[in-house]
């Protein structure tokens, strides 16, 4: 017994001695140098302006995509993608897997938040020119982000195979079909045959787990990478301001944990309409049926499908869905060079006509969408 | 390898079509003003029988984005509903985004039930 005894170190000593937490940063920050991450994170700061509350909404779409890859993985465990057993296996997952109905739910849920809020995202980072230089490739992968969500949700549609999906896949495959010269060809790969069958199923399925995430790895990381490396844009007029007029937040740890405050309401509200709105999953498709009256497509397809459905048959001789096609295309580019193509100073003549065309687009996609989901 | 890649991309060939014709059912269970789809080959096709117990086929896959379309028996149309498109009876494009009319069928009547076939 004395002899244990002996061997305790004395209390002075023992206080000294680094807690467990402690010791397994300083075994890390050894090898791996945290103190200089650390630094670097508290070096961050973030402005703190009326438009601060716009600075959440990235955050809150990389939370959103978290999400998507968790509840994606264990759908995984269960989804068969095939035709005859996807819409079985779908409908298994939300009867008899334990909280299935919740893991689908929130999937799709996630995925409708995660393209609005990169919406809100590439909206705002426009009306606050947080694009200039030298930011001009950070909004390029940004808008390439947004285009991916699309397709995630575009491939992950048809894995359910209703017959919503199965025509939304038709409509959307054809209307790449319509692109000049490579559109045919296009369309074949991505249908796997002429028409949408099990082969498009299975191509759609490895796009939407398999080449869509990977992809998606790479050009987040670099736009995470290019918004650390340069800092957040500060807004009009703030390098001007003296100093201590700069109302300013350090990133690590204050807006950080302000960050993770959201994405926990975040969360919570997903868990909410997820568990009061489920999502509904359809009849089977059926290729030989019609198809069904007041088909629509996901809410953000609404404004292009509206665009189509008023583009008259033939303008002069060229087909109107090929007019749709390239007027579409010519709005994504400019939309994808808007960094290029704004090189004005601040509060020139020719930032106001942005401003305008920014709001007229903005104005057009929001109504063409609310038309596209109201008229018969 | 770039080759081989893009061509494993584009599917083989599948059987041929044999099925040149089908038959749809008996004109005695099909009713004026009405419309019936069924399978001819790996296309969906659309019987539609007209108030005057006239019959006429088409492919039924609108010429505007590929959804298959429908006879609307109120309005005495074929419709697609995908995008509202419209077709008259004879398969001609009235209304809405189609840019050409449907691809016919033909009908003939054998031993009192309806064929369709491809054309020629």
């Amino acid at each position: 017994m004395s002899h244990s005894q002996d061997k305790t170190p004395p209390a002075q000593l023992r206080d000294k001695r680094p807690d467990p937490l402690a010791r397994m940063y300083g075994w890390a920050n050894e090898r791996y140098q945290l103190d200089g991450l650390i630094k670097f994170l508290k070096s961050k700061e973030v402005p703190m302006t009326r438009a601060s509350i716009w600075y959440y909404a990235g955050g809150v779409a990389l939370f959103l995509f978290v999400i998507q890859v968790i509840t994606g993985i264990l759908l995984l465990m269960y989804y068969v993608p095939t035709t005859d057993q996807a819409y079985d296996s779908v409908q298994y997952i939300m009867a008899k897997v334990h909280f299935g109905w919740l893991v689908r739910s929130m999937h799709a849920w996630s995925a409708n938040l995660l393209i609005l809020l990169a919406f809100t995202h590439m909206f705002s980072v426009f009306f606050m020119r947080a694009y200039r230089r030298p930011r001009e490739l950070t909004w390029v992968t940004g808008c390439v982000l947004l285009g991916l969500c699309m397709a995630f949700g575009f491939s992950g549609y048809l894995l359910p195979w209703n017959e919503l999906a199965f025509f939304a896949t038709k409509v959307g495959t054809d209307i790449a079909g319509e692109l000049p010269l490579v559109g045919p060809l296009f369309l074949e790969i991505m249908r796997g045959g002429e028409d949408v069958t099990g082969a498009t199923l299975s191509r759609f399925f490895g796009l939407h787990v398999a080449i869509l995430p990977g992809i998606m790895t790479v050009v987040l990381g670099l736009h995470l990478l290019m918004i650390q490396r340069q800092g957040m844009s500060k807004p009009k007029g703030w390098s001007s301001l003296p100093h201590s007029q700069r109302r300013a937040m350090p990133f690590f740890p204050q807006f950080a944990l302000r960050d993770m405050l959201l994405w926990f309401v975040v969360l919570n509200a997903l868990a909410a309409v997820a568990v009061f709105a489920p999502m509904h999953l359809g009849h089977e498709a059926d290729p030989f049926a019609p198809a069904p009256a007041g088909i629509r497509p996901e809410w953000y397809f609404l404004a292009g499908y509206q665009a189509l459905k008023w583009l008259p048959p033939t303008v002069g001789p060229i087909n109107g869905e090929l007019i749709g096609v390239i007027g579409m295309g010519i709005v994504g580019l400019l939309v994808l060079f808007v960094p290029f193509i704004d090189r004005t100073p601040e509060g020139g003549p020719r930032r106001r006509v942005l401003d305008i065309a920014g709001f007229i687009f903005l104005t057009g996609l929001i109504l063409l969408t609310v038309l596209g989901h109201v008229l018969e | 390898m770039i080759y081989p890649t893009l061509r494993f991309l584009f599917p083989p060939e599948g059987p041929p079509i044999l099925e040149k014709s089908v038959n749809v059912g008996k004109v005695a269970d099909i009713p004026p003003d009405s419309g019936q789809l069924f399978r001819i080959g790996n296309k969906p096709g659309l019987l539609v029988r007209d108030a005057a117990g006239q019959f006429r086929a088409h492919i039924a896959i609108c010429t505007h984005l590929d959804c298959t379309v429908q006879f609307k028996a109120d309005e005495s149309i074929i419709w697609c509903a995908c995008h509202n498109g419209r077709y008259n009876l004879q398969g001609a494009n009235i209304a809405g985004p189609p840019p050409r009319p449907l691809d016919p069928l033909d009908v003939t009547i054998k031993a009192d039930e309806v064929h369709v076939s491809f054309p020629g």
